[in-house]
């Protein structure tokens, strides 16, 4: 996207020293022959620090810091919904869709957040503001149902103004 | 009934089985058929195909026969209606995204998927949605993909993980997403990868090479022998009107399990080459002229009765032992003893000391359950895949500690104790060094002078005390120890050490046919039967630097084979060179006389003995090209011309019947019972990059598999030949 500066000092490894303690310390919660597990802290750390999004050198750095082949990495990258291995926008706005927040009207805020963005789910409005995360599983706040976490905060009872309003705050 | 039996009921039928397995085990034994596609008796349990679904009586659900261990007392049907609707069930779903394309599939007539779905599929889809389509990725020249045939059974990923290694494939994606593949593009390497055609059981990974070239019904199934190592592998070639299609394996726990090398696999394409030799020719004036077989035997005849004792034969190490045991016939007619197959073997001071023939010093399958093994000078993944396999199983299933001392770095893809890289002679010194402080017991005068100097490091250390510590320990040399300068120094050094650590000696030999062809008599130093002969004759490098005056190359492209005595110089060229090769390459016509087409391994009957001392036989399968004629039908008719006696064979089973009869001593004996006065070669080890021979270079055949050349290893080898041919210029 449009911004590219570079997130703190990068090590050989093309990722922070501050991804790279992020990583170890993952990796020291799970017995020693089992780094596999330390994959989706690793991914979450390096993605945070990358706009939202994991690249392919970074996910060989992260095999590469764990001792595993590289497809153990891509497999988990692509497999979960909350890593994007390609350039997102700014803001990650996920809706969620599950059954409380469906009966409760989530396909209306979907269309209305389309409509307003001009993007479709799974996409990036043209400014690189915000992106649309493809499909989002419950977030367990259904008593608050419709809701939307947007760069990790959650935000709850959603009428279509007020989705409309929490959208065009995102700078 | 011991403890760790379990009785139950399989369709009716009261049956045993061990605690611990599943129940397809069980049901498999009861030769009650379940169908599969993810199982996979040599690989781990996935239970994602869901085809193997069966009545378990008080279960609430249709279980997987694949990853439900046995319980006593249970009721299993798997032929209930319940568990057949499940099955069916489940066959509609896996056919829900897979292509109606079997006419133009490879794999038709031969599928899994095809042969399951005409017992469990419906005549028609109920489906109506659109069907997945997934884009098929380049993975190399080997393994053709059409990933929208995959059904995601995970053999192919799993066979990376446990068999190889490495994980080259993946799962990636999820749901309907949800792909096979590598990822980013790359090639899959390794150099069992070609098993994965054979695992899938549908048409998402297939032979490339064979690709739309013949479907599997047309073919015929003949047996055939591996014919690039020295393990045997037991192959399948399949043949359509005389012509090899592709190699499969054929099953064989003892040697090849169910996998087998890349090499043997493709190296067939060779056997069609462009340069064959598709008529006897005779250089006539300097220029090559294309004769009758009459006219270019008549010739040779001439030529050998002419040089007479001064004859020498450089027999290619995967001749067969029928070949070898002629030549060595056709070599005593002549008064000769000038011959050798040892092609990389520069070092045959003591060869008299040699083993009877060059043996692994135990079973194949003996490796898995060893404790401890020390390799020395090898690359073992690439000079005999399937002898890594087994040491990496003893690694990975037996926590077998394996140590290596080696030319460069290679990579095992499991957990070693040591790898040393350097000189053999001084890495291997410095474990018997620390063998002898180890187990505080003094070695031979001979040894002593050899470790004196040695520094004992910490890996040394380790390696010592894992061989002291392994009940069953190996300690083998490999091809680039056996084509070492100073092999004799570390044939003492091995001995040395396997009597301080009560290890067993174990050697790899060249070609598929090393101990066949010592058995046989192809050496300077011993006749048929392994008998030492009186008057000695001369090595590959002796022959080389003193040529005899009637050179016979049989198999063998100088420029590439005998690269290790590219430094040797010649003192006199031989008057005439006769070639008996299956192929016309650049080396044969500047440097050979008289050119006789022979058959390949595939179009001739013979014997390889592989090197745990096994006699394998097969008969020819495929037509020969052109005018070529399987070699020991041209050396029969040699030897009648020469009057040479007990020549006159009707057929290749009286061949092999004589032949074989040489291999009375396929007991093997590695201990050294050499004159023990090794000496330092220069005080050093020799170059260690003159020792190589990269895995698709080391014979005529190989070299000219277009699919295998193409690899990352094809590549390297061929940067490897042109570095041999700039050194010549």
């Amino acid at each position: 996207m449009t911004d590219t500066a570079t997130p703190q000092t990068m090590t050989d490894t093309g990722l922070s020293q501050h991804v790279l303690d992020e990583i170890d310390r993952w990796r020291q919660r799970f017995p020693e022959d089992q780094s596999r597990s330390a994959i989706i802290g690793a991914l979450h750390a390096a993605q945070h620090e990358n706009h939202g999004y994991v690249t392919q050198p970074q996910m060989d750095a992260i095999a590469e810091v764990l001792g595993l082949e590289p497809i153990k990495v891509y497999e988990v990258a692509s497999f979960y919904s909350m890593f994007e291995t390609k350039p997102v926008g700014r803001h990650n706005v996920a809706i969620c869709t599950n059954v409380s927040c469906m009966l409760r009207g989530a396909e209306d805020l979907v269309a209305q957040a389309e409509k307003h963005l001009g993007c479709k789910l799974g996409e990036s409005t043209e400014d690189g503001r915000i992106y649309l995360k493809k499909e989002e599983e419950c977030l367990a706040a259904c008593c608050g149902a419709p809701m939307m976490m947007v760069d990790h905060v959650y935000h709850e009872n959603l009428t279509p103004e007020s989705l409309r309003a929490l959208l065009d705050a995102l700078d | 009934m011991s403890d760790d039996t379990v009785t139950l009921e399989i369709d009716g039928k009261t049956v045993q089985a061990k605690k611990g397995q599943m129940l397809i085990e069980a049901t498999d034994a009861a030769e009650a058929y379940v169908p599969r596609f993810c199982y996979h008796k040599k690989l781990s349990v996935a239970a994602n195909c869901r085809m193997c679904l069966v009545e378990v009586e008080r279960a609430p659900k249709p279980l997987p026969a694949c990853a439900t261990p046995v319980a006593d007392g249970m009721v299993v049907k798997t032929k209930s209606r319940y568990a057949i609707s499940a099955q069916r069930a489940t066959m509609e779903f896996l056919l829900i995204n897979h292509p109606l394309d079997c006419p133009i599939c490879d794999q038709g007539g031969e599928c899994e998927l095809q042969d399951l779905a005409m017992g469990y599929g419906r005549d028609i889809s109920r489906y109506t949605e659109r069907k997945r389509v997934v884009k098929d990725k380049n993975i190399g020249p080997l393994v053709s993909t059409d990933m929208t045939r995959c059904i995601h059974c995970t053999r192919c990923v799993r066979f990376g993980k446990e068999i190889q290694g490495i994980q080259e494939l993946g799962t990636t994606g999820r749901g309907e997403n949800m792909q096979i593949g590598t990822y980013i593009e790359q090639n899959v390497d390794h150099e069992l990868s070609g098993n994965i055609i054979d695992l899938c059981p549908v048409g998402a990974l297939n032979n490339k090479p064979y690709r739309f070239s013949a479907r599997s019904w047309e073919m015929t199934q003949q047996p055939i022998i591996g014919a690039h190592d020295c393990v045997g592998s037991n192959l399948f070639a399949h043949t359509l009107r005389g012509t090899v299609k592709r190699i499969v394996p054929r099953p064989n726990e003892a040697i090849n399990e169910t996998w087998i090398s890349d090499r043997d696999r493709f190296s067939y394409e060779g056997i069609y080459s462009e340069d064959r030799l598709q008529t006897p020719r005779l250089r006539v004036d300097g220029e090559w002229r294309a004769v009758s077989w009459g006219e270019a035997l008549d010739a040779a005849a001439d030529a050998l009765r002419a040089a007479g004792t001064d004859t020498g034969f450089i027999v290619s190490p995967s001749a067969t032992l029928e070949e070898g045991y002629l030549l060595n016939g056709l070599a005593t007619q002549l008064g000769t003893a000038d011959v050798d197959h040892r092609i990389t073997r520069r070092d045959v001071a003591d060869q008299s000391a040699d083993p009877a023939f060059p043996w692994l010093g135990m079973a194949l399958e003996d490796i898995d359950r060893l404790d401890a093994a020390l390799v020395v000078g090898s690359r073992l993944r690439k000079e005999v895949p399937i002898i890594a396999h087994r040491l990496r199983k003893a690694a990975v299933n037996n926590g077998a500690k394996v140590a290596t001392i080696e030319s460069s770095a290679s990579e095992y893809f499991f957990p070693t104790v040591a790898q040393t890289v350097g000189g053999f002679a001084a890495g291997l010194a410095a474990v018997v060094k620390a063998a002898a402080e180890i187990s505080g017991q003094g070695a031979s005068n001979a040894v002593a002078a050899l470790i004196d100097g040695a520094s004992v490091d910490s890996a040394a250390r380790d390696t010592a005390q894992a061989l002291i510590d392994g009940e069953r320990a190996l300690v083998l040399f490999g091809l680039e120890a056996g084509a070492h300068a100073a092999f004799s120094e570390l044939r003492l050094l091995g001995d040395a050490l396997a009597t301080l650590a009560g290890a067993t000696v174990g050697y790899l030999s060249e070609g598929a046919n090393s101990a066949g062809l010592s058995l046989a008599g192809v050496l300077p130093h011993r006749t048929a039967g392994a008998a030492l002969r009186e008057d000695m004759g001369r090595s590959v490098g002796e022959m080389l630097s003193q040529s005899p005056k009637c050179l016979v190359l049989w198999n063998v492209e100088p420029d590439v084979d005998l690269a290790a005595f590219s430094g040797v110089s010649q003192e006199r060229k031989p008057n005439t060179v006769i070639a008996c090769t299956p192929y016309f390459g650049a080396a044969i016509a500047e440097q050979a006389d008289i050119a006789l087409p022979i058959g390949t391994f595939a179009e001739t009957a013979g014997t390889f003995v592989n090197v745990e001392g096994r006699a394998q036989s097969w008969q020819g399968i495929a037509k020969p090209i052109g005018e070529a004629r399987p070699g020991w039908k041209v050396l029969r008719v040699l030897g009648t011309a020469l009057e040479a006696p007990g020549f006159d064979f009707n057929d290749a089973a009286e061949v092999a019947t004589a032949a074989q009869a040489v291999l009375s001593s396929t007991t093997g004996d590695n201990r050294y019972g050499g004159s023990h006065t090794a000496r330092r070669v220069n005080g050093e080890d020799a170059a260690t990059a003159t020792l190589e021979r990269p895995i698709y270079e080391v014979d005529a055949t190989v070299r000219r598999a277009q699919a295998l050349q193409l690899t990352e290893d094809g590549i390297a080898g061929q940067a490897w030949r042109g570095s041999l041919n700039g050194d010549a210029s």
